[in-house]
């Protein structure tokens, strides 16, 4: 299901290894160890699940969607009904509709937009920031101005400007995640290409008579895997932010379509009616990103072969602990896994 | 010497790399004169030693041998045809026939790639052995280099720092080339390792009968492994000649002291030689001095020096130059090959001379 | 007078920055047909009738070139257009609703900063401690959750049980400064906290981050080895040296901070400028949007001279020119 589990298997089926370990095999082993990132992963999984799952849901409360029940689904007042009033899993929302069933299909549009934009903007910023880098020149000022640019712009505007001309639609959102997340993974892969070009591996495979392409892609694209799969995967979360806040601003997907954020811009009206009208769609959005946040970071220490002198040390350091003194060294960020929270951050 | 006999002919080489300033609108204030007007052969067979400082222009030139670097001007032969301007497919032959070892062991391999395919890249990019044919041609190369061919799918991060360095050479080997330059092969490694390597590099070049570019700080290593040898000083060959007359009568006061400097492994030689100490900095390759390159350091150096550039030619005391014809001195000499000892300088060194002491007369 | 020159230039690139931005919103909204924008600005019930008298009216039948010269014009002369729906000058709408935002983005960004830097900065001197961990878990929840969701958690678990049991002192909406100090920031601060909050998980992370590296390196061991003090190695030597790619780091932030101030605005109900517009997006009020634009623009590019030259005066290698 993971991304990481697909990479582990194409390794193995690669070429079968005498005995080289590769090094997708060591951070898999790492990363078992984890118990947090394996709970994470766990937690996308069931996530995932539940989403693909959402119309048998559906179907086994008998409340599609959007339909709303007057009647069943509100009080007296005509405000929400709890959690487990009449059928009602989670309670309804200010229409009366199922609150579980809309949760489960507002995380189908979470986890889209997530992987999708994701995936799109990475292999964007891959090629694009590869291209820069090795090639250099002319296109790589243009390029390192443009990010530049594209970090610096306010995000709000564009999405606004592209609502306000072709009307608010999950197309557009998308569009607008990823335009401004590609820049930031190419601004990486662009840095991480400039060092590993000066490498003599490189010069050793144009000694030999490769191409460009074939450089770029046989010689470079191997070294950046790593770092890409981990700012890849902290992505996911982050563009899952982005179309929640761009649907709370009704930029987004519209009603009736379910989403996270427009479920959450409605229910600020209901706050002392229906806390759970907030708290559960909050909820979901919340165990969600931070799922995804945790098995990034998860990843990046599985990967940093610094991470094992870590373990060392602080094996070391429980022996002594009786003449410890302050300072680690080594903590901070590895070079090779910039700190992708800052490169593309999002509100 | 018959011109069969030689493999490359350097003539009048010069690499300049442009110096930028600025940040959007970068502008070129100067350049890097890396090599300046070089001039060398490398004879079929035989291996040219280039010893220099770092900055001197060593791997800058051996670039532009391998057809890497694109020259500023003057030509690179092989094998008879001028590949200084070639397009990037008329290269392309030409890369099969010239290869490269290098430095760093560790960062000369691809760490994501596995042994067998960085060894087979070769094949792979000149489309010569496919499949199982491959795997059976790197295995043959990997047990010629002395290498387990089971460790074809091992990552070269479980290799050692020598057993590195004859992956490497197994890759350079694998379309038998005319040429291999090395490129400081053996300073990463461990004393007692370097002597195996080269010890493989001297047996590979008896087998298939190759011509080494044999770059090198090492004094010591480049006596051991070449016939020729040329001394770089700022982009410029100071002195080149045969290995024993160069070594045992220098003739540049800059041979002289990088001799001097170096520690000897016999101890009458070390008793016999006087240190010559420099004294200054090596000057910047953007803005090299006038005359000879030299003169700032040198402690023979006088007015002449500063004005006049040397040119490098026989010691017509000496030996009576190779060809009789005195006035294209410069360009024939710089190409000839084999017993001719060369200098670049104004006032030689003679035998016997005392370096060290006109050098503590000077800074006295 | 260095500064002086380096202060134009910027002045100007970031005039002709905003000159570009607004001329691209200008021609994205009414480089379409004619028909298309009356549409949009008299809504879809809109009769023929209404519609040639909305494109009259407005002037939407001159030539485009015709109309974005008065655009500029108005533009040179300060003034963005008239609401298409209250016929108000934009440039009032704006003014007065630029109160709110400003105090949300001042407060907001001072609070960010320190708390960001400072909690990162403390995690980084005692590296695995319990506020370590606490803090860690901390960023990874506020980067986790989107702005508008702490808002509303925030009114939920703070303002709604306060109010309840009387305390009013903290409100939503907004009240400024001139009609009270203490009701100002008892209105504020939690916009102030939802603002600050995500920028300050990101800030606490980096800082932290680039705090640990510093204080590996060699020059602060060397200090240690002299003899100083460890408050004095932090203080002195490896705070400067490691904030200093943080500080660069924030004009990049400034651009997606705008996007915060819209949620908060809205989940508070300040009624700021970022209110006003998604108000406007909804009505297709072209000249109040386009104005929006023009006021982000300006304020990215300030922000982003005020940030360059912050680094400036921490980082003395870089020199201004
Ligand atoms: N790609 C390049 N761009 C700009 N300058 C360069 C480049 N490559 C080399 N130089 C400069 O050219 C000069 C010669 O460098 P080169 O690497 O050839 O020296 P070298 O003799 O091989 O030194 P070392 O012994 O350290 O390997 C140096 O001053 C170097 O800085
Ligand atoms: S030419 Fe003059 S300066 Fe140069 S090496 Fe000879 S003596 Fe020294
Ligand atoms: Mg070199």
């Amino acid at each position: 299901m993971s991304i990481v589990h697909e990479i582990e298997l194409e390794a193995q089926s690669a070429v079968a290894p005498v005995q080289g370990r590769s090094q997708w095999q060591l951070t898999w082993r790492r990363l078992r160890g984890d118990r947090v990132s394996m709970v994470a992963l766990v937690v996308i999984v069931i996530m995932v699940v539940l989403a693909i799952a959402a119309p048998v849901f559906a179907a086994l409360t008998g409340h599609p969607p959007n339909v709303a029940y007057p009647v069943t689904g509100e009080n007296a007042a005509g405000n929400p009904v709890g959690p487990f009033t009449n059928g009602f899993i989670l309670g309804t929302d200010s229409t009366g509709r199922d609150l579980l069933v809309r949760i489960l299909y507002g995380a189908r549009v979470s986890l889209f937009v997530g992987v999708v934009t994701t995936f799109i903007a990475t292999a964007l910023g891959v090629a694009i920031g590869l291209m820069a880098g090795y090639f250099g020149g002319i296109a790589d000022t243009v390029l390192a101005r443009f990010t530049d640019a594209v970090l610096a712009f306010a995000y709000v505007v564009l999405a606004i400007a592209l609502a306000v001309v072709y009307g608010p639609s999950l197309t557009i959102i998308m569009l607008v995640i990823t335009f401004f997340s590609w820049a930031g993974i190419a601004r990486i892969v662009r840095g991480q290409t400039l060092s590993i070009k000066e490498k003599e591996y490189i010069e050793a495979a144009r000694s030999l008579g490769a191409g460009p392409f074939r450089i770029m892609f046989f010689d470079i694209l191997p070294n950046l895997l790593a770092p890409v799969l981990v700012v890849g995967t902290l992505y996911i979360p982050q563009a899952v932010v982005f179309e929640a806040t761009l649907s709370f601003l009704g930029l987004g997907v519209q009603p009736p379509t379910a989403s996270w954020g427009n479920m959450l811009a409605d229910a600020s009206n209901f706050y002392q009616v229906a806390w759970w009208y907030v708290v559960f769609p909050a909820a979901a959005l919340l165990i969600t990103t931070l799922a995804f946040n945790l098995l990034g970071d998860g990843i990046r220490d599985a990967m940093d072969p610094r991470t094992e002198r870590l373990l060392a040390a602080r094996r070391l350091r429980r022996k002594n602990r009786k003449k410890r003194k302050t300072g680690v060294a080594g903590t901070g960020p590895n070079p090779d896994f910039p700190d992708p929270v800052h490169v593309g951050q999002i509100p | 010497m018959a011109a069969d006999d030689v493999l490359v002919r350097v003539e009048n080489v010069v690499k300049y790399f442009p110096v930028k300033a600025g940040g959007l609108f970068r502008h070129t204030v100067g350049h890097v004169h890396a090599v300046d007007d070089v001039s060398l052969v490398i004879e079929r067979g035989k291996t040219l030693g280039l010893v220099g400082e770092t900055g001197s222009g060593k791997s800058t030139l051996a670039r532009c041998v391998a057809g890497l670097l694109p020259v500023t001007s003057g030509r690179v032969t092989f094998d008879g045809r001028d590949i200084t301007k070639l397009s990037r497919g008329a290269m392309r032959p030409l890369r099969r026939e010239v290869q490269m070892i290098f430095q760093d062991p560790y960062s000369s391999l691809n760490p994501r790639r596995r042994v067998g395919s960085i060894i087979g890249d070769p094949f792979a990019i000149h489309k010569i052995a496919t499949g199982s044919e491959r795997k059976r041609r790197v295995q043959e190369l990997m047990e010629r280099v002395g290498l387990n061919p089971e460790h074809y799918n091992r990552f070269p991060s479980e290799f050692s720092g020598g057993q590195r360095q004859r992956i490497g050479v197994a890759r350079a080997l694998a379309l038998r080339p005319k040429l291999i330059i090395c490129d400081e092969p053996v300073s990463a490694l461990d004393v007692s390792i370097q002597a195996q390597v080269l010890n493989l590099l001297s047996d590979l070049q008896k087998d298939f009968g190759l011509s080494y570019l044999f770059i090198a700080h090492d004094l010591e290593v480049v006596r051991h492994v070449s016939d020729r040898v040329a001394v770089m000083y700022l982009g410029r060959v100071g002195e080149a000649g045969p290995k024993d007359a160069l070594y045992n009568r220098p003739r540049h006061p800059y041979t002289v002291a990088l001799l001097s400097a170096a520690p000897a492994a016999d101890p009458d030689t070390a008793a016999a030689r006087q240190r010559v100490i420099l004294t200054g900095d090596v000057p910047s390759p953007i803005d090299p001095p006038a005359g000879c390159r030299f003169h700032p350091r040198c402690p023979k150096a006088q007015p002449l020096c500063a004005t006049e550039e040397p040119r490098l030619v026989p010691d017509m005391a000496a030996e009576p130059a190779a060809d009789g014809d005195g006035d294209s001195g410069a360009a024939t000499a710089g190409t000839a090959g084999e017993n001719v000892h060369l200098t670049a300088c104004h006032f030689p060194v003679a035998a016997g001379e005392n370096l060290a002491a006109a050098a503590s007369r000077e800074f006295a | 007078m260095a500064i002086v020159g380096y202060l134009v230039r910027r002045i100007l690139t970031g005039i002709v920055v905003v000159w570009l931005v607004a001329t691209a919103a200008f021609f994205l909204f009414f480089a379409r047909p004619v028909e298309t924008v009356a549409r949009l600005l008299a809504g879809h019930a809109a009769t023929p009738q209404v519609i040639t008298e909305v494109i009259t009216n407005l002037g939407l039948n001159q030539p485009i070139l015709t109309q974005y010269w008065r655009f500029v014009d108005g533009l040179l002369h300060g003034n963005l257009g008239y609401s298409y729906y209250s016929q108000e000058s934009v440039n009032t709408i704006l003014k007065q609703d630029l109160p709110p935002t400003v105090s949300l983005v001042i407060g907001g960004t001072i609070l960010w900063l320190i708390a960001g830097l400072s909690v990162g900065i403390i995690s980084a001197t005692r590296a695995r401690s319990l506020f370590d961990r606490a803090s860690n878990v901390a960023v990874l929840i506020g980067l986790s959750m989107p702005v508008f969701v702490i808002g509303e958690l925030l009114i939920l678990v703070v303002f709604l049980p306060l109010n309840e049991h009387g305390i009013t002192w903290i409100d939503t909406g907004y009240s400024g400064p001139t009609s009270g100090l203490g009701s100002f920031f008892g209105h504020m601060v939690l916009p102030w906290i939802t603002l600050a909050s995500v920028q300050a998980a990101v800030y606490t992370r980096l800082s932290r981050g680039q705090l640990l590296d510093t204080l590996g390196e060699d020059y602060i061991r060397t200090a240690r080895a002299k003899g100083l003090s460890e408050r004095r190695v932090i203080f002195r030597h490896a705070v400067r040296a490691a904030l200093t790619p943080v500080v660069s780091q924030l004009g990049v932030d400034v651009g997606q901070l705008l996007g915060g101030v819209f949620v908060v605005e809205i989940v508070f109900g300040l009624g700021g400028i970022g209110q006003a517009t998604v108000q406007a997006v909804d009505q297709d009020n072209l000249p109040v949007i386009i104005g929006f634009v023009i006021i982000a623009a300006v304020f990215v590019v300030v922000a982003n001279i005020i940030v360059d030259l912050l680094y400036a005066a921490l980082d003395p290698r870089v020199r201004i020119t």
